[in-house]
């Protein structure tokens, strides 16, 4: 028999393996749906008013494109593999329902996804530039409807739906049209997209904003620059409302305790709750430290009542809390911070864009420059308040991350894979780096001729 | 509808073999037989646009068996799980090379990642064959010992080999000789295929050469073929009841052996395609043959005491199976139309599209 603590171990190697595959994961796929969808405007702009600079934006983009979408393909794989090596249990009882929308992932977008990809990118000279412009337009499709299929997976696995639970703990799907009217789907994956255009919008403006400050390739910096922002600021207020704001009635109405988590409310308070703004969880003595908040402002907006009671995590049970709380409460709190910060840069430039000043404004082309990283952060600190909100659940309120583990897979084989990922992916991040600073160094429009 | 999930999964299966075991052979060419860099560059464009869409059968084919076969997917992913693993490192070391090849000019990047590419192709050819070794010669479900099982019936973990490579022995491993045989098997067979594949895509001037190689490598698999039919024997006797129940199968073995036949008179071919389509004949053939003399079984037991999991006792409910089939023919008519659409934009010759340079 297993001890005690060499289960733990294996449970943890487990969730830090598959927690560190996804978060790496995650940041390619993130900038390949936006970034395809300001490819295709790139082409069709170009198309319709025949500026060729609008072309070399679109083909400069593709380059980073390949080599983005190139990663999320091969660190992609892993993930779907390892449902099966890392979580046999969860994926013997669940497969019959979220293999379902898994396989659909494949059979739909990614087939859609390669197939148009391949001529996409090597295809302008064989196909012309309508021709060029549907294959790019076949990709972004293809990115955002698997964006969709994942977002129906993650779905159920937060608020299960159309299922039965057999005798022998396994789940069957007996309403397929119900993982899809899910009312957890919708708002998740409106708010993910969302997300993932602040990221690649931000990146776009960036690389604009960063030949602009160095004085070369300025009609391409202004064309990225202008279209960042303007997809940026469109992003960062849909990211908020009304997106962010349907999620998080979501999670008030089917995961109370989560809600009560990652706001950091521990009491439930008679008249209204306070909002906080800054603070660190205390978890030995169930309450907050140093905290700055704005009473009744919660309550307002989660109810739009000021005295709506807002239950406390301390009135659920201590098996049902999550498991991490501190880390669910800072992944929260940077997100929402970090989302704040994008509206309001967002909000700066588009204004001084509309003076027409925005070029000239050196400050803050700096600020937009230096902006690249954080989407990413707010993304993934997006994903962990989701995700670590749902523990200590694999499927929320049913089956416990314990009884999924891979009853066979040993801790220590577990920990040898873990550090070849790490390895590998650390060595894979440094290439992509370098390539990437290589090829926006080089810029746009220059020998950039099919040959 | 288990039996359809199972013809379906089987025909995503083979249809990825055949697709990326190209350019996995392409890969073991540019390893081996590729002199200069211009052989090197060709052999890369007859790949370029087309390597990550046959990845893509991969991910579909893993993603169909986790829904319609969940148990099987469950208990083989992690039962597997070390080469499953390193299989996945070397799709990715694969892909990184090559992608990241053509982005710096300096030859000894270039030839790193050459490498890489080429050691790669070599080493997933030989996990392929080893994994079907495995299949074909069962595994210790639920891990029993002294009979009794320590695991869950359908439960089980293979080591990556044992002291003595002894597909017999208590304690399996993954690579014995058995399964090693079967590696070379595959690594010859996708040689053959990617060569076949080079002279369908390129002029190259590394073709002429390539159809002799066929041909000596082709002697070569003829009797690897023979002599592991015999040695499959003695690690699991085959029994043949499949083929005399239903006489139909025997369309499979005969497939196979036509294919095997044909690349003989690789020298004589008129047209390029022909040796492309003996040699995926051969391994559609090869592959059907081996998953109908195992039918129903999927994955066979070693012991007495736990049975072989099955088409029947590994299958999702009805119901997700019945709508799951509904979704999957009209995704199954999309992807027969990319695959046209793809084929025809990039008909002909690869020699100009300037693979790595984009």
């Amino acid at each position: 028999m297993v001890s005690i603590s060499a289960m733990d171990d294996m449970i943890l190697y487990n969730r830090l393996q598959f927690a560190f595959t996804i978060t790496f994961h995650y940041l390619f796929p993130q900038l390949t749906m936006g970034l395809s969808l300001l490819i295709v405007y790139f082409k069709w702009k170009f198309l319709r008013t025949g500026i060729i600079d609008y072309n070399d934006a679109a083909k400069f983009w593709m380059k980073i494109f390949a080599l983005n979408f190139a990663m999320g393909v091969v660190t992609g794989i892993p993930l779907e593999f390892q449902f099966g090596t890392n979580w046999a249990k969860f994926s013997e009882l669940t497969g019959g329902i979220i293999g379902q929308t898994l396989a659909m992932e494949g059979m739909f977008s990614f087939f859609l996804e390669s197939s148009f990809l391949g001529m996409f990118l090597f295809g302008e000279k064989l196909l012309g530039h309508k021709l060029h412009f549907v294959t790019g337009l076949m990709v972004f499709i293809g990115a955002w409807a698997s964006g969709f299929l994942i977002l129906a997976t993650h779905a159920w696995m937060q608020h299960p739906v159309g299922y039965e639970v057999l005798e022998n703990g396994r789940f069957i799907l007996t309403n397929f049209s119900a993982l899809f009217k899910n009312p957890w789907l919708l708002p998740s994956y409106f708010h993910n997209q969302a997300a993932s255009l602040i990221t690649s919008a931000f990146f776009v403006a960036s690389v604009g904003a960063f030949y602009l400050l160095s004085n070369k390739h300025i009609t391409a910096g202004r064309i990225f620059v202008k279209t960042g922002v303007v997809f940026g600021l469109i992003a960062s207020l849909l990211v908020a409302f009304p997106t962010g704001d349907m999620v998080a009635r979501n999670v008030v109405k089917y995961q109370p305790v989560k809600f009560a988590a990652m706001e950091g409310v521990f009491e439930t308070e008679k008249g209204g709750s306070e909002i906080i703004l800054i603070g660190q969880p205390d978890m030995v003595n169930k309450k907050l430290d140093n905290k700055i908040a704005v009473p009744k402002i919660l309550s307002f907006l989660t109810y739009q009542r000021w005295d709506a009671e807002i239950k406390g995590l301390n009135e659920f049970a201590d098996p049902i809390h999550p498991t991490n709380v501190p880390g669910l409460y800072y992944s929260y709190h940077i997100m929402v911070g970090l989302g704040t910060i994008f509206i309001a840069t967002m909000l700066a430039c588009a204004v001084m864009l509309w003076m027409k000043k925005l070029y000239q404004a050196r400050w803050l082309l700096w600020i937009l420059m230096i902006m690249i990283p954080f989407p990413y952060i707010a993304n993934t600190a997006g994903w962990y308040t989701t995700e670590l909100g749902r523990q200590p659940w694999l499927v929320y309120n049913l089956l416990k991350m314990a009884d999924g583990v891979s009853p066979t897979v040993s801790g220590g084989n577990a920990l040898f894979t873990l550090l070849g990922f790490i390895g590998l992916y650390i060595l894979l991040g440094l290439l992509f780096l370098l390539l990437v600073i290589k090829i926006v160094y080089k810029g746009p429009g220059s020998n950039l001729a099919v040959k | 509808m288990e039996i359809f999930w199972f013809v379906v999964l089987n025909i995503m299966l083979v249809t990825y073999v055949i697709l990326d075991g190209y350019d996995f052979g392409a890969g073991i060419v540019h390893l081996f037989f590729a002199r200069t860099d211009e052989e090197k560059q060709s052999i890369r464009n007859s790949i370029g646009p087309f390597w990550d869409a046959n990845e893509v059968w991969l991910i579909a084919s893993g993603g169909v068996l986790f829904f319609a076969f969940p148990t099987l997917y469950a208990s083989s992913f992690s039962g597997f799980y070390l080469p499953l693993i390193l299989v996945l490192w070397l799709l990715i070391f694969r892909a990184v090379g090559l992608e990241l090849r053509g982005q710096v000019h300096n030859h000894l990047w270039e030839n790193l990642w050459d490498k890489a590419f080429g050691i790669a192709s070599l080493l997933l050819a030989v996990f392929f064959g080893a994994a079907l070794g495995n299949v074909v010669r069962g595994v210790n479900l639920g891990m029993v010992e002294n009979g009794i099982s320590t695991q869950e019936p359908h439960y089980f973990f293979l080591a990556l080999w044992n002291p003595t490579f002894d597909p017999l022995a208590e304690h399996q491993g993954i690579i014995d000789w058995f399964t090693i045989l079967l590696g070379v098997v595959a690594v010859v067979t996708l040689t053959i295929h990617g060569a076949n594949w080079i002279i369908l895509k390129t002029s190259s001037p590394i073709n002429t050469r390539l159809k002799g190689i066929i041909f000596k490598l082709n002697v070569v698999l003829a009797i690897l073929v023979v002599l592991s039919a015999i040695l499959w024997h003695y690690v699991k006797p085959v029994p043949l009841t499949n083929l005399r129940t239903y006489y139909w199968t025997w369309i499979f073995p005969v497939a196979g052996f036509v294919g095997l036949m044909g690349q003989f008179f690789i020298r004589k071919f008129k047209k390029d395609v022909t040796g492309f389509l003996f040699s995926s004949l051969f391994i559609f053939g090869s592959f059907t043959t081996t998953v109908a003399s195992l039918f129903p079984n999927m994955l066979p037991s070693t012991n007495e005491v736990n049975p072989s999991l099955t088409v029947y006792n590994v299958a999702a409910h009805e119901y997700g199976l019945t709508v799951g089939a509904g979704w999957f023919i009209i995704a199954a008519i999309l992807v027969i139309a990319y695959f046209v659409i793809q084929l025809r934009v990039f008909k002909g010759k690869m020699d100009d599209i300037g693979y790595g340079e984009h």
